[in-house]
């Protein structure tokens, strides 16, 4: 049986029975009892509409659970509201799912397990072990998660930010389980944008896009970021042959497309950033003016702080380290990381003994273990060369 | 088996014999450190001791409560002097001797000049039911 194809129709099976007044829990659990149905069954006897199939199924196991505990006045009402049979659509269902998932009144831990479960089709185990908890811990996350959406109903559009957020969120916790999130994240977003297109233009598609090209973008250069050790590499000193050639032509293809209907969102700009990293065969060679130019295009749409960094950053490349300084001088010395960038722009202007304090000050608040490793590493190398 | 808790101090413990502060190191020496604490819990995992370990944010607050509808009281009189921890381990292992082999084993990893740290772990039991007697 097909894990995938299964992954693929759970939410849009779900999406259906939701649609026909089944609450989100008792969907899923109906669904679930569906798959095990398919488990069973399918090997010997493969439906030629898998989805239909599964609705069926679904449907007759809510049914069945429903009746055992309603009256026979209340199911003969339920019969009732059964559309006529004929071909399931996907599109909406689906979308709703993922506004479902990403709806506000959850946390972003939960509405991103919510998503993994419902939308992902991934299995509770599954997403316990992508975020390094036990699975009773995520269990319990999930149907609070779930308490907290019961009583949702699609009246009307939800926010389409909010769900790309939500996948952003997954697509950067990585790849720890039995499942690459990153890849989970790419293949749902995909649906996303899919799904999208065929609604309508209530959203804006250009940042699906954007979203997903910057995914594409990022996921292309994975094999060359970390050494087999785990320990980080950083962009000036990656292996560009390990470089996913064909991602990020699909990425910066779907940015192009994207950008040309001149409807600019902060996800497509930072696409923009990472296609013309992607696009230099040595680091040597990047485009850091037109970087420079994106930041500034990023900066204006989102004012974030952390943009403000990474612009000060990219200006020390493009017009060298006192630039950098001056323009890190009016951001935020609390951010996280800023303590790194001074440091690294410090070594570029040639302070060495300030940049090895500043390397060794910022991995005592490196947000993760190779990071700290890293300045670690630049704190020592620099301490040894003044030595020597 | 039993478990323990391996806590590595940074701070507050007894000062390391060979005490040198890792921006001091050389980055050779930084990856010979890595490697022997990354191959200590490789080797726990296959005689089945290891059961799970992370490195902490040096960032750490004490925070006390401070009574009915007031602000917890956060890092008291202890904010100069508050140990640190770095990282822990959780090793399942057969006997208090052995947790102390091993702790004694982590300890030795190699440091400034490739000389073992000498860094202070502290060893703690976990808690565990008393078994049950069943005859």
């Amino acid at each position: 049986m097909d894990d995938m194809l299964l992954r693929e129709l759970t939410p849009a099976v779900i999406g259906v029975l939701v649609r026909r007044g089944v609450d989100f829990a008792t969907a899923e659990d109906a669904v679930q009892e569906a798959l095990i149905q398919a488990a069973l069954t399918w090997p010997d006897r493969p439906p030629s509409d898998p989805k239909g199939w599964l609705v069926t199924v679904a449907w007759r196991k809510f049914l069945d659970a429903h009746r055992s505990e309603a009256s026979r006045r209340n199911r003969e009402r339920l019969l009732d509201l059964e559309p006529p049979p004929g071909p399931t659509e996907t599109a909406d269902d689906t979308l709703q799912l993922f506004f479902l998932c990403a709806h506000p009144s959850l946390t972003p831990a939960s509405a991103v397990a919510l998503t993994l479960r419902a939308v992902g089709g991934l299995t509770t185990r599954q997403i316990a072990q992508a975020y390094l908890v036990p699975e009773a811990t995520m269990a319990q996350r999930i149907s609070r998660a779930k308490r907290t959406v019961r009583d949702v109903r699609f009246d009307q559009p939800g926010d389409l930010a909010t769900v790309l957020r939500v996948l952003y969120l997954v697509f950067n916790e990585g790849y720890t389980g039995d499942v690459d999130l990153s890849a989970e994240a790419i293949r749902l977003t995909r649906q996303l944008a899919g799904t999208s297109r065929s609604r309508g233009t209530m959203v804006a598609d250009e940042e699906i896009a954007g979203l997903l090209a910057l995914m594409l973008l990022h996921h292309a250069r994975r094999a060359a970021r970390t050494r087999p050790d785990g320990s980080l590499v950083p962009l000036a000193e990656q292996d560009r042959s390990l470089w996913n050639t064909e991602l990020i032509a699909e990425g910066v293809d779907i940015l192009q497309t994207a950008l040309a209907h001149d409807r600019l969102g902060e996800f497509q700009a930072q696409a923009a950033i990472a296609a013309l990293h992607a696009d230099a065969p040595r680091a040597e060679e990047t485009d850091w003016v037109q970087i420079v130019g994106w930041y500034d295009e990023l900066l204006r749409l989102t004012g974030s702080p952390v943009v403000q960094l990474n612009r000060a950053v990219a200006i020390g490349e493009a017009d060298g380290p006192v630039a950098g300084l001056a323009a890190l001088a009016v951001v935020d010395p609390d951010l996280p990381r800023y303590t790194a960038a001074s440091a690294y722009l410090h070594e570029k202007a040639g302070d060495h003994s300030i940049a090895a304090r500043l390397y060794a000050d910022a991995a005592l608040s490196a947000p993760n273990l190779a990071e700290r490793h890293h300045l670690t590493r630049q704190a020592a190398r620099i301490s040894q060369a003044l030595r020597e | 088996m039993a478990k323990y808790l391996l806590l590595k101090h940074y701070r507050g413990a007894p000062q390391a014999v060979n005490d040198v502060p890792m921006d001091q190191w050389t980055p050779g020496e930084i990856e010979d450190h890595m490697k022997y604490m990354s191959d200590f819990a490789t080797r726990l995992e296959t005689t089945g001791e290891f059961v799970d370990g992370q490195a902490l944010s040096p960032q750490g607050t004490f925070v006390r409560y401070d009574g009915e509808g007031r602000p917890p009281v956060t890092d008291g009189p202890f904010a100069e002097t508050k140990d640190l921890i770095a990282g822990w381990m959780v090793i399942d292992v057969d006997t208090y001797q052995r947790a102390l082999e091993l702790a004694g084993e982590l300890s030795a990893a190699p440091g400034a000049g490739g000389k073992p740290i000498h860094e202070w772990l502290e060893v703690r039991p976990f808690l565990t039911a008393p078994p049950t007697v069943t005859e």
